[in-house]
């Protein structure tokens, strides 16, 4: 393929991937706005008599023997439609590898289009084990508009890295950086749905609520999802700063300079700290630990478009 | 995470019991407690990641120590202001380090404790079994035919396989019996060792701090630098360096290649930045030749040379009145924008009388109604000067400290404005001499940089990463396995009533898998098996 042919072939992938998101949002939606709400998620009491005394038997509905609810047709259509999606911006994503030359991670375009496939990576493995339909619509949204971002505002064609950037840490640290900001959507997704969800219980006086949030988990499970996504991400984040302040040490001659790019991330480090040990303060677990996690979020957003666009630092490589 | 002790008299409560007084132990004692909660802790975080947010947006002297000069004439009002509060070095202001240094004192006060507890915690054997285990989070309830001695042998040798730590308890006068397990005590571990190396990190930057030193040089090709504090443009070194003990290292620069994107895409943006140098680790050592490149430094004699900017220096042949040569030097002009135009002064105090020039360098030139000579790309395409020059005082003699990059033209007079390309000559009015335009060379800078502490918060990051993954992806929990004779026993005497229940010491156990996998284990098969709520 000449040059031309793998940049159009790159740029049509990621059409098709958001063609595709969009479809899969649609029937996210119609599964959402199918009305029936989700079963509970606590164990459904099944009386079962056994010998050896009377023993009151209590399992989880099995999936097997519900009937097929409303809406759920649509959200496996969603859900298949997100891994096509996922498929097609990987194409993406490495014809554009392939176009330039190197690790398509050389400014704010090549970024914003890996960061939408960490996205959608790590809900999709998240929800191999378990089952996340409903969060579906909450991803496929963001990941559409940052894709749309992508295309329209931060694109740039594929040129060669500057001399800073020629280095192997950069696979390293912007493959660690990319995971970890799919890791923290998905976390601000679900603390966002835990305080909706909260709100909808403590209006209503139970956590089984009526309304369109009955059909996403308890704002409790939705705080345990989103623990168990940040202590994930956490390390990883850890090590995607360590990994930076060591090629910055081989590369600028100081592991630690408190470039903007370099506090910003400090910030994101010290607010999901913050957000972990919330989770271990009585009185700071619930609410105030989602609010924690979303500003974690903001703050890596704010690292992205704030420090690469308007900031004076030594990683503009926006490209723009 | 103790509540506060908090004396109010408009509570509500009758006022005839007050509070005991603290006394000063008591409330060094109460405000050592408020330090080392969680809580407190929570709110240090928070701190710390506030004061860090005006440094990144405000410039900052150890960055860009010319940005804040130039924020400071922006902004009169404001400016001293700020600077009197040390926002234009947050990260080495005292609120800054009050924040810091208040979060590692609450840390230490929090993991000492908890080593020690840990460590008795680690020689416990797990408590005995509770009395009502089907109360439990997670439990299993079934019928055996094997006897109970052996369901604990089992069970106890299929937990010890699985690094479980395994007590057994004596047999009660009912005949039951019991046994108890935990696992994850590295979870703990894990996590002192992920707080007690945040402690080492900061004593690798310590180290760093007192005994490092770095500085900035600039090199002009052909020329040489040596490790000696007058050598360099600027150097900045912690308390404990003794400034003149540097390694007697040097380099030569025989060559700085740099090449630029030209086509339609990031058109200018850097491809190649290359210096060529030739360095001796001291006098002494034989010289070598290297590539100093931007993600790869030179290492020399214990410290680091890295490539960090470069730029061109035109080369100019000056002649005063009397015709003879009082200057043939390649002057350093530094780059102001993206594409190199570059400016840069001409101070030459030997001319009779004495000249100085004000110079703009532009690699790729030309000329505008709106912008005024400029360069248009940063290679040297089409290279050109534009010089205005002077006659007069230059104000060397008052031995006051100059800049070599800006003339003092408050006493000298202006001769005119000229445009060179290389080879020209410009004729001076008035027969004060003339300067011919030669040719130009480049320089490039480098920082070099010695830190003596970076092995340090190296090796305690990757203890604290290590750490930190222990104590986040752990499970501590505990198990117990209590056999009883099984009342009614269908299949004989020999029946036995087992019951598997499970604790999480941690968030995120999954203490289904584990109960659902020994109650498996230990014969507690579907038909009749009875799990708990």
């Amino acid at each position: 393929m000449t040059s031309v042919q793998l940049a159009q072939a790159s740029n049509a992938a990621v059409y098709a991937t958001m063609v595709t998101l969009a479809i899969a949002m649609v029937f996210f939606a119609v599964s959402f706005a199918a009305g029936r709400r989700r079963p509970a998620a606590a164990a459904v009491p099944v009386a079962v008599e056994s010998g050896g005394g009377a023993a009151v038997i209590t399992r989880p509905p099995a999936v097997e023997d519900a009937p097929l609810e409303p809406g759920r047709r649509a959200a496996n259509i969603g859900m298949s439609l997100t891994w096509l999606a996922f498929f097609t911006l990987l194409l993406g994503v490495v014809l554009r590898g392939v176009w330039a030359g190197r690790a398509p991670w050389g400014n704010m375009y090549e970024f914003s289009i890996s960061a939408a496939l960490g996205v959608l990576g790590v809900f999709l493995v998240l929800s191999i084990r378990r089952d996340l339909r409903w969060l579906g619509l909450f991803v496929v949204i963001p990941t559409l508009l940052w894709l749309g971002l992508a295309v329209t505002v931060l694109y740039t064609e594929a040129a060669q890295l500057v001399p800073a950037l020629k280095s192997y840490w950069l696979v390293i640290h912007v493959a660690a950086a990319i995971i970890c900001f799919g890791a923290f959507t998905l976390a601000a997704a679900t603390a966002g749905l835990s305080l909706v969800r909260g709100r909808a219980e403590r209006r209503q006086g139970t956590t089984d609520v009526t309304g369109w949030t009955s059909r996403m988990p308890t704002s409790e499970r939705l705080q345990v999802l989103t623990n168990r996504v940040v202590a994930f991400s956490f390390p990883l984040w850890t090590f995607a700063v360590v990994a930076g302040a060591i090629w910055a040490e081989n590369a600028w001659g100081r592991y630690w300079g408190w470039d903007p790019k370099e506090t910003w991330a400090f910030i994101t480090w010290v607010i999901f700290a913050a957000y972990l040990h919330a989770r271990s303060t009585a009185g700071w677990r619930g609410n105030r630990a989602s609010w924690i996690a979303l500003a974690g979020w903001v703050s890596f957003l704010i690292n992205y478009f704030g420090v690469n666009i308007f900031v004076n630092s030594l990683h503009s490589y926006a490209g723009l | 995470m103790s509540a506060p002790v908090v004396q109010e008299p408009d509570a509500g409560l009758p006022q005839e019991k007050p509070l005991p007084p603290l006394g000063t132990v008591g409330l060094m004692r109460w405000m050592w407690r408020q330090l080392t909660s969680m809580r407190t802790a929570l709110i240090l975080l928070f701190l710390l990641a506030i004061a860090s947010v005006p440094g990144s947006i405000l410039p900052q002297r150890g960055n860009n120590p010319l940005r804040v000069d130039q924020w400071l004439d922006e902004n009169p009002t404001t400016g001293p202001f700020l600077d009197r509060l040390g926002f234009f070095d947050v990260y080495a202001s005292p609120w800054f380090a009050a924040v810091y240094l208040l979060l590692f004192i609450s840390l230490i006060g929090c993991v000492l404790p908890r080593i020690g507890q840990h460590w008795r915690a680690m020689r416990t054997p797990p408590p005995p079994a509770p009395r009502r285990m089907l109360r439990l989070p997670e439990s299993r309830e079934f019928t055996t035919s094997d006897d109970r001695a052996s369901v604990l042998d089992t069970a106890e040798q299929w937990l010890r396989s699985r690094r479980w730590r395994v007590r057994r308890g004596e047999t009660e006068s009912d005949g039951s019996a019991w046994l108890a397990a935990e696992k994850g005590y590295s979870r703990e571990t894990g996590n002192l060792v992920f707080h007690l190396s945040l402690i080492l990190i900061l004593v690798g930057v310590a180290v760093g701090g007192l005994l490092g030193w770095k500085g900035n040089v600039i090199v002009r090709e052909g020329s040489g630098f040596s490790n000696t504090l007058t050598q360099y443009d600027a150097w900045g070194a912690g308390r404990l360096v003794d400034a003149n003990a540097l390694d007697p290292f040097s380099f030569t620069l025989n060559e700085f290649r740099v090449d630029f994107q030209r086509g339609e895409a990031q058109r200018g943006a850097p491809l190649l930045f290359e210096a060529d140098v030739t360095y001796r680790d001291s006098p002494e050592s034989e010289p070598e030749r290297t590539v100093i490149e931007v993600n790869s430094p030179l290492v020399a004699a214990g410290a680091k040379v890295f490539l960090v900017g470069h730029g061109y220096a035109p080369r100019f042949i000056v002649r005063d009145s009397t015709g003879a040569v009082v200057f043939d030097d390649s002057v350093v002009f530094l780059p102001q924008d993206g594409n190199f135009t570059s400016t840069g002064v001409i101070k030459v105090p030997d001319a009779t009388p004495s000249l100085g020039f004000n110079g703009l360098f532009l690699p790729t030139a030309a000329l505008t109604e709106e912008l005024g000579p400029h360069s248009t790309f940063p290679a040297p395409d089409y290279p050109a000067v534009f010089l205005s020059a002077f006659t007069g005082d230059l104000g060397l003699d008052e031995g006051r400290p100059q800049s070599v990059y800006t003339l003092d033209t408050s006493r000298m007079e202006q001769l005119g404005l000229e445009s060179l390309l290389p080879g020209d000559t410009w004729e001076l009015p008035n027969g004060a001499g003339s300067i011919e335009f030669t040719g130009f060379e480049r320089w490039s800078s480098f920082q070099i940089a010695h830190d003596p502490g970076k092995e340090l918060a190296l090796l305690a990051s990757v203890a604290a990463m290590a750490g930190l993954m222990l104590s986040l992806f752990v499970r501590r929990r505990r198990i117990w396995v209590k056999v009883l004779p099984a009342p009614e026993a269908p299949m004989g005497p020999a029946g036995t009533l087992v019951q598997v229940a499970a604790l999480a010491k941690s968030e995120s156990a999954d203490l289904e898998v584990d109960v659902s996998a020994l109650s498996d284990h230990l014969g507690g098969s579907s038909a009749d098996e009875r799990s708990a709520p």
